[in-house]
């Protein structure tokens, strides 16, 4: 049955050609619009994980409420026995130490008078190899110039910045900023190397430096803004995340002070939450749709194909093949054709998807402003599901235009068939 | 009477518009100004901030000469010590020993807080001669602390104020401020300032303790106590020169 109904669909192209050249559109866009969504998605997701919120972020309490003022005078202290504390909550993570301050940065001339200033954000890293911190931030692939602070009081600038300051490596500079405990600090630095992470919140102003010389510099010994939690394997789990984050913080609850930690999972800080309920509902609604549309056309198909084959179903009806057995038939051929469709715009889809995927689009024009953690290249992502998405509506979508034109078989009277027959 | 200075006041009070007078807005700032200005002065103080961590204390000496003249040496806590700054007209430059560097604080930089405090390096930059940036209007009688005063409004008549608008608390018999608030062009309250313990020195009020509240900033504000004060001295004119902060 399923080989007769196949060689109809392949050798009557009049019945097919149109329906599967829908089916392939549709799917094609759906498994576009599904890789490129949680590619750009889960890009911020990990971007923002690797840079900013780790899988899961310490933090005091009150630096929690000021999160985004990035308030260094509410940074956590005593963080060697609250990491040793943390790894006995989760030996198999990676927690790591962070300082994230804002500063000014002073070029001097020949003189040592000020030549040229500007506002930057400054990170403390953790250079050891033991920290992979280097890996996890992308520095070294980052370099445009120079090298790794090795040594102390080396800093790395932002190709962006260096540039508009007129810096080469070497030079001297002076970060102004404040103390843990708002003294002024004015700490003297030579720039060891530029760096471009593709993320404008950084490129445009990012001085890195290594975290013992901002403790020293920013008076924050055995302090640090936050200790950022990695799940082995580098991989986000909302689930892990949440549970540890509600046990480290059942453990404090009776706690009442303002600098006790708190701990964070990466989907409750800054709306990424919400970005991440997005990402989700959004690929659900793309594909909803999709199937919505489809169906409409294909049931405007169907009804034209019904139209066309007007007189082949009433002869079959004729000859006495059963209204059911018609029907049955033709949802058949909707499948095959369906699932050819889907196939092929699965193809299409992933063939469409993967430039998306090695190049990306730059989108770094649009995002002069931004100071999100966001790729300023969007890329698409081809996930496991990208292979099989494509076929719930090509395959759905096609049945169900099927099925809603196909109807009409039922409403034809076998008294009137002959008489259909002869006009 | 409680304030037994009041009597010997009474002389002085006798040139003083009488109580029941209003006095004109501009009469109260040119006497403010008569009080809290000065040709020179050097003021050795303590500045006392009270942060979410606890509260640090910062002492300073400071030569001005003017209201386009100054220069201020920290002399503790250590990490600060040897801080100097030094303002000259519209410029402030600051050297740090653990740098040798002279920098000159300029854009939104003035903006921040000095040595963490509720004081910004903008309000350093005042000219502490109101009647010459500020036009008065009086708008009420107040008692602050059992003293009566006078409400001033005062609005910036010169550009680029860092507070276009003033709301100043007068003691009505000494012409010093008990209280101030700052705003806004918008008319949004941005800072609070409370001075207490006034003195009387070398013939004039002045308030030894001032209690700033910077009204966007969390913590407990900031106390500036005078811990000495000399006025109209000789200072060298060495003192106001760049060379100075290397020294």
């Amino acid at each position: 049955m399923i080989k007769f109904l196949f060689k109809g669909v392949i050798r009557d192209s009049h019945r097919s050609r149109f329906p599967i050249i829908i089916v392939i559109i549709g799917v094609l866009l759906t498994v576009l619009g599904s890789c490129w969504l949680k590619g750009v998605m889960g890009d911020m997701v990990d971007f923002n994980a690797r840079y900013y919120t780790g899988h899961v972020k310490v933090v005091t309490r009150a630096f929690a409420e000021n999160l985004d003022q990035m308030p260094l005078d509410l940074a956590l202290v005593d963080i060697a026995s609250l990491k040793q504390e943390l790894s006995g909550l989760a030996p198999d993570m990676q927690w790591i130490s962070r300082i994230r301050f804002g500063g000014l940065l002073d070029v001097p001339d020949a003189k040592g008078e000020t030549r040229a200033q500007g506002p930057v954000m400054g990170l403390a890293v953790d250079f050891s190899p033991e920290s992979g911190e280097v890996s996890r931030l992308n520095i070294a692939k980052s370099l445009v110039a120079g090298r790794l602070p090795l040594n102390q009081d080396e800093a790395l600038i932002s190709h962006e910045l260096a540039g508009k300051m007129a810096l080469e490596p070497g030079d001297v500079v002076t970060l102004i900023g404040s103390t843990m405990y708002g003294g002024l600090t004015m700490t003297n630095y030579r720039f060891a190397g530029t760096v471009r992470f593709g993320i404008h919140a950084m490129d445009r102003g990012a001085v890195i430096v290594r975290l013992e010389d901002a403790r020293m510099a920013l008076d924050m010994d055995d302090a640090a803004t936050a200790i950022l939690g990695y799940f082995g394997g580098g991989r986000y789990s909302e689930t892990r995340a949440q549970n540890l984050s509600d046990r480290f913080n059942a453990s404090l609850a009776g706690e009442k002070d303002e600098f006790s930690p708190q701990m964070m999972p990466l989907s409750r800080q800054d709306g990424l939450h919400e970005w991440i309920e997005y990402a989700g509902s959004m690929s659900g609604m793309l594909v909803t749709l999709f199937v919505l549309v489809m169906s409409l056309v294909l049931w405007n198909a169907g009804l034209l194909g019904g139209l066309r084959r007007y007189g082949e179903v009433g002869v079959r009806l004729a000859i006495g093949e059963h209204k059911g057995h018609i029907y049955r038939s033709m949802i058949g051929e909707s499948v095959l054709i369906g699932l050819m469709g889907s196939l092929l715009g699965t193809l299409a889809g992933l063939a469409a998807a993967w430039p998306l995927e090695r190049y990306g689009i730059d989108m770094g024009f649009a995002m002069q402003n931004t100071t999100m953690m966001i790729p300023t290249v969007f890329r698409a992502r081809i996930t496991p599901e990208a292979y099989y998405i494509g076929f719930f509506p090509g395959l759905f979508s096609t049945v169900l235009g099927t099925s809603l034109s196909g109807i009409g078989i039922y409403k034809r009277q076998t008294a009137q068939l002959f008489k259909e027959l002869e006009t | 009477m409680k304030n037994p200075i009041w009597f010997l006041l009474a002389g002085s009070l006798c040139a003083l518009p009488a109580q029941g007078q209003t006095p004109s807005g501009r009469e109260i700032l040119d006497r403010i100004d008569k009080n809290m200005a000065s040709e020179t002065r050097i003021v050795q103080s303590s500045m006392i901030v009270h942060g979410r961590r606890g509260s640090r204390t910062i002492e300073s000496k400071t030569w001005a000469q003017g209201t386009d003249r100054s220069f201020t040496e920290y002399l503790s806590p250590a990490r600060e010590r040897g801080t100097k700054m030094l303002k000259l007209e519209d410029q402030l430059w600051m050297y740090s020993p653990s740098t040798d560097r002279t920098i000159q604080i300029s854009g939104h930089m003035l903006r921040q807080s000095v040595m963490g405090s509720d004081l910004s390096y903008e309000d350093m930059m005042e000219n502490p001669e109101l009647a010459d940036d500020y036009e008065a209007r009086v708008s009420g009688s107040e008692t602050i602390d059992g003293r009566d005063c006078w409400v001033v409004d005062m609005t910036g008549v010169v550009g680029d104020l860092a507070y276009p608008l003033r709301k100043v608390w007068v003691d009505k018999s000494r012409w010093v401020p008990l209280k101030e608030e700052l705003f806004a062009r918008s008319g949004k309250l941005l800072k609070k300032i409370e001075l207490s313990d006034i003195r009387q020195i070398e013939g004039r009020w002045f308030p030894m303790r001032m209690r700033f509240k910077d009204v966007l900033k969390t913590g407990e504000g900031t106390e500036f106590i005078v811990d000495s004060i000399a006025f109209d001295v000789e200072i060298p004119e060495v003192t106001f020169t760049k060379a100075m902060l290397r020294r």
